[in-house]
């Protein structure tokens, strides 16, 4: 049935068969879906049951693959033609190498443990059967992904994943919120998936060719420079890149995934952290020949490209971005698309090999400690993750969480012998001997904030006194986890209690908990705990496997192949040598950005009152104003909800309207508070003349702006065809001068 | 035979159907100037076919053909609900997206 | 440069005549001022179009014309006229006043068409009158690609409809 690209010497039987690896889930969905409801456990067995079915198999070609390179480079290739379209042919399949092994067994590992925890966490919800469908439908495609031999499977399992994002997001949709959440994801991310639509047409273009692997594929293609046209190929790199721009949250595109969050945090674990946003760096990894000759990456002279350029943007605001939330599960958001930008800024700096590292080590961490954040907030905070109302003080109740959190957060700070500073800081270190100081300076700044945020949201939920829900946890009711009827009560304290909880993850669920785990008696449930302990050992360990001050290089090995360029002159550059002397300048960040944090977090939260950074930002006004900045998210989502959407819908009559609203109130507001700040004389001239005349002039332009362009809004159908006529023959008519 | 004698025909054909479009007032009128514009796509594909001597433009002539023929159905479905609703069925007066 | 031996006066004649008549029916079809001879002059046009189509060696295509378009759709229009009680008659309110934007945009589409089919094609002539591989097209040829390498848009198209069969109920059944 398969016919075989390849002529391979035996690969063994996991190898051969890891087209299975998506396939098995695929049908767990739909028997889910169909007998789901019927079933004791609501559908969760056969997902759980069919998340290990892959994993094992997973596992097992992992290990054969192992075996496999020790003495050979080929990737295992199966196709099967799905369709064709005239001379047009489509195969469905696998394309294994390295790099597709390390994302299946990565998937699948993490999908399993995160379907374990849903168990316990959507214990109880209507629509739980619903919930182990799509999680199932979730992993199907990102390994129908992972595992694709050409762009159409690409796309394919990409599109299913962002289906999978927006009814995860969703699952709650009867919060107006969550439900425009879900909505705002899936229209950012498909504004990005548009770019993957051309890219892909593109790539057929200029390759005549959508297979990735192979000696005819895009990869081997790009790096021997069989295509016509350089420009080009650099336009299919940029739509391809704006595509992982919308999937992996970067900037600007990043402001999904934070209000992605409302969806089940075992979702924003799987889905928002770990793996579903890491595919847009997959895409850059997978086809990375087509970025690093279309976009001059590791060109001598070249201290900028694209996608270093989006990356270190990313890092940075994305960190600063983190300081100022409140809610546990956006600190990791933010955190989330921060790593991201290391990961994006990597590939761009022709560091593949730490970047593809970082998606590995980054999604037990990460994983880790969205699903730590879920623990607190199902059994200390009564389904609350705002930091400062109702957490703190967590760290005796709930060691495992504490512990485990602990582990993870040192990790994602790359704290030296921890998973994230083998990854992380061979990054930083690549940018610097790549020759492009600029990235190396934002890695260092990016591993400075992340030690400090970190620390911050560490120390508001697990020290300091314990607040609100996590109060009522801690001091006496310590039979929470066993009691329903307490529960009750709580819940009726809650009711009454004055501040409103921002309760954005109530999922409605029965609270008769499982059983914990004997050593941790007020703990979560043994199925929430268990995956953080597996999860953080993980966090502990990956590192091990590529850790350059060791020597130790076996993920490099396994991976080298997928690169599709050679390592050294012509292509990618070496991975520098390790010294700790480079690594110190990361390791003295990181322990200031500790240091810091630690100090302000203990001043401006707790215990002095009197202390001079209480109420710092209500107090200083540029202080203040960056913070307002941050907090209003750098106004990206006004811009883009205030102006681009609403333009679309009523052009420049609206967006008028907006600058007037905006931007002027904006500038009137600032001037304003300058105005009382210098005085009388100000006060009369800037504020009450200059400023009020510019707000009326400009109001009364933006009247007559909107009333000469009404007329074209109509409503009527046959003037809106008119204009598009005319607007396409103008184009033609363009068009054909141009090229006469 | 020129191939640009079946091509201008096509055009004249086309943009016929885009004026009868734009200026005509009843719906069922402006979906019998749709028709004309499919059919003088249909032309193109069936020159282009006897130029190049193949036979795919006949199978894609063919697929026009059908997919116009669904579009009336539909076309007409709507065009029967929005009399019934409103008593006629002038597209000026459908200005909700009036802005 | 055109040959003597190129010059096909019979086709050419024929086509003159064809065209002609399809665009007196065109006019007709955007201009007439009752709903059903617009819609007989269309009947008329896509006659003209099937006979092209046997100028052009494709008998089958020109054949499911006459079948689909003349016995079916126009059918099914005459019955939308019908139904929607249209005047039969002179209808002075068949047209909006849109036509001082809609002919110029025609006439801009049409000029930069006919500016570009000019240019590109210039003397292109069609296989079927230069001698070599004048063959008509051979409806098992067609069946074979529609059912070979163009599979999968043929059963899109059924479903497509499919769908369109059940929304054309859904839309106009009365409950």
């Amino acid at each position: 049935m398969f016919a075989e690209a390849e002529a391979t010497h035996a690969a063994g039987w996991f190898l051969e068969h890891a087209w299975l690896i998506p396939v098995i889930p695929a049908v767990a969905f739909f028997l889910i879906i169909f007998f789901g409801k019927k079933m004791p456990r609501g559908g969760s067995e056969i997902g759980i049951a069919a998340m290990l079915a892959s994993f094992v198999i997973a596992a097992g070609a992992t290990y054969q693959w192992i075996q496999w390179t020790h003495h050979s480079e080929e990737a295992i290739d199966k196709t099967l033609t799905w369709w064709s379209s005239g001379p047009l042919k489509f195969s469905i399949g696998q394309h294994i190498d390295g790099l597709a092994v390390m994302a299946l067994v990565l998937v699948a590992f993490i999908s399993t443990l995160v379907q374990i925890y849903s168990t316990e966490y959507v214990r109880g919800d209507r629509r739980y059967t619903h919930f182990f469908a799509s999680l199932t439908l979730f992993s199907a495609g990102m390994l129908a992904m992972v595992l694709a031999p050409n762009m159409v499977q690409f796309v394919l399992g990409w599109e299913i994943m962002g289906l999978c994002s927006f009814m995860l997001i969703g699952h709650w949709w009867e919060e107006e919120a969550n439900a425009r959440a879900a909505l705002k994801a899936f229209f950012t991310v498909r504004t990005g998936d548009m770019g993957l639509l051309v890219g892909t047409a593109m790539l057929l273009a200029v390759f005549g060719t959508l297979d990735i692997g192979g000696e005819h594929g895009i990869n081997a293609m790009a790096a021997a420079g069989e295509f016509d046209s350089k420009s080009m190929l650099m336009w299919t790199a940029v739509a391809l890149f704006i595509a992982a721009i919308g999937k992996s949250g970067q900037f600007p595109l990043h402001t999904w995934l934070p209000d992605a969050m409302a969806g089940p945090t075992p979702v924003s674990s799987l889905l928002h952290s770990s793996t579903m946003v890491v595919a847009g760096v997959f895409l850059v990894a997978r086809i990375y020949p087509v970025f690093h000759i279309g976009l001059d990456i590791n060109v001598a002279g070249h201290h900028f490209n694209f996608i270093a350029v989006i990356g270190g943007i990313t890092i940075l605001i994305a960190a600063g971005l983190a300081f100022v939330q409140n809610d546990i599960k956006k600190v990791l958001a933010y955190s989330t698309v921060s790593q991201l930008g290391y990961m994006m800024m990597g590939l761009g700096v022709g560091a593949w090999m730490p970047a593809v590292f970082h998606i590995f080590t980054h999604a037990f961490f990460k994983c880790c400690l969205f699903l730590c954040a879920g623990s607190i907030a199902h059994t200390g905070s009564h389904h609350s993750f705002d930091m400062k109302t109702d957490m703190g003080g967590l760290r005796k109740k709930m060691p495992v969480t504490f512990v485990t959190w602990v582990i993870s957060t040192a990790a994602l700070c790359g704290v030296p012998f921890f998973s994230g500073f083998f990854s992380k800081d061979e990054i930083i270190d690549s940018a610097h001997a790549n020759d492009y100081t600029v990235f190396w300076i934002i890695g260092l700044i990016g591993a400075f904030m992340t030690t400090a945020y970190m620390t911050r949201a560490t120390y508001l939920t697990f020290f300091g006194k314990a607040r609100g829900g996590a109060a009522h946890f801690v001091d006496g009711h310590e039979d929470h986890s066993h009691d329903a009827a307490s529960d009750e009560v709580h819940h009726d304290v809650d009711g009454l209690d004055t501040h409103a909880h921002p309760v954005h993850d109530d999922h409605h669920a029965p609270l008769n908990h499982g059983k914990p785990l004997p050593f941790a008696p007020d703990d979560s449930p043994w199925q929430i705990t268990a995956p953080l302990i597996l999860l953080s050992f993980l966090a502990l360990v990956a590192g091990y496997l590529n850790a350059a001050p060791f020597h130790w290089h076996s993920f490099e090995h396994w991976l080298e192949s997928s690169i599709g360029l050679p390592i050294g002159e012509g292509g990618i550059p070496e991975p520098p040598a390790f010294e700790w002397v480079n690594a110190l300048p990361s390791i003295v960040l990181v322990l200031a950005g500790f240091a810091v944090s630690l100090f302000l977090s203990k001043k401006v939260f707790f215990n002095d009152e009197k202390s001079p950074f209480k109420g710092l930002t209500e107090r200083n006004s540029l202080l203040g104003a960056g913070h307002r900045f941050l907090v209003n998210k750098y106004y990206l989502d006004a811009l883009y909800e205030g102006v681009i959407v609403k333009s679309i819908a009523h052009p420049i009559a609206k967006a008028a309207y907006w600058v007037n609203q905006n931007v002027l109130d904006g500038v009137v507001n600032s001037v304003g508070i300058t105005g009382r700040r210098t005085g009388e004389w100000v006060y009369r001239n800037v504020d009450q003349r200059v400023v009020d005349g510019a707000v009326n002039g400009s109001g009364a332009t933006a009247r007559g702006a909107g009333g000469v362009l009404q007329p074209v809004q109509s409503g009527k159908v046959s003037m809106y065809g008119a204009l598009l006529f005319g607007a396409a023959a103008v184009g033609a008519l363009v068009l054909v001068l141009v090229n006469s | 035979m020129l191939l640009n004698q079946f091509l201008i025909l096509g055009a004249l054909l086309f943009c016929m159907g885009v004026y009868g479009v734009l200026t005509r007032k009843n719906a069922v009128m402006v979906l019998l100037s749709i028709e004309l514009i499919l059919n003088s796509v249909n032309i193109n594909l069936l020159a282009f076919d006897a130029m190049n001597g193949n036979s795919d433009g006949n199978v894609f002539a063919l697929f026009i053909i059908a997919v116009a023929a669904a579009e009336v159905g539909v076309g007409l479905a709507m065009v029967l609900l929005i009399f019934r609703n409103r008593k006629n069925i002038s597209l000026d007066d459908l200005s909700e997206m009036k802005g | 440069m055109v040959l003597a031996s190129d010059i096909q006066v019979a086709q050419n004649v024929g086509f003159a005549i064809i065209a002609l008549m399809m665009i007196i029916a065109g006019v007709g079809v955007i201009a007439a001022r009752n709903v059903v001879h617009a819609a007989l002059s269309l009947v008329v046009v896509m006659a003209g179009a099937a006979a092209n189509y046997v100028l052009l060696s494709a008998e089958f295509v020109a054949v499911t014309q006459v079948l689909v378009y003349i016995g079916a759709v126009m059918v099914l229009f005459l019955f939308g006229v019908m139904l929607t009680r249209a005047q039969v008659g002179k209808d002075a309110e068949l047209n909006n006043k849109n036509a001082v934007v809609a002919a110029p945009v025609a006439l801009l589409l049409f000029g930069v068409l006919a500016y570009v089919l000019l240019k590109g094609f210039s003397d292109d002539k069609i296989a079927a009158t230069t001698g070599n591989g004048a063959k008509p097209q051979d409806t098992a040829v067609i069946s074979d690609l529609i059912f070979k390498p163009y599979l999968l848009p043929f059963w899109a198209l059924s479903f497509v409809l499919l769908a369109a069969v059940i929304g054309a109920i859904v839309l106009a059944r009365k409950d």
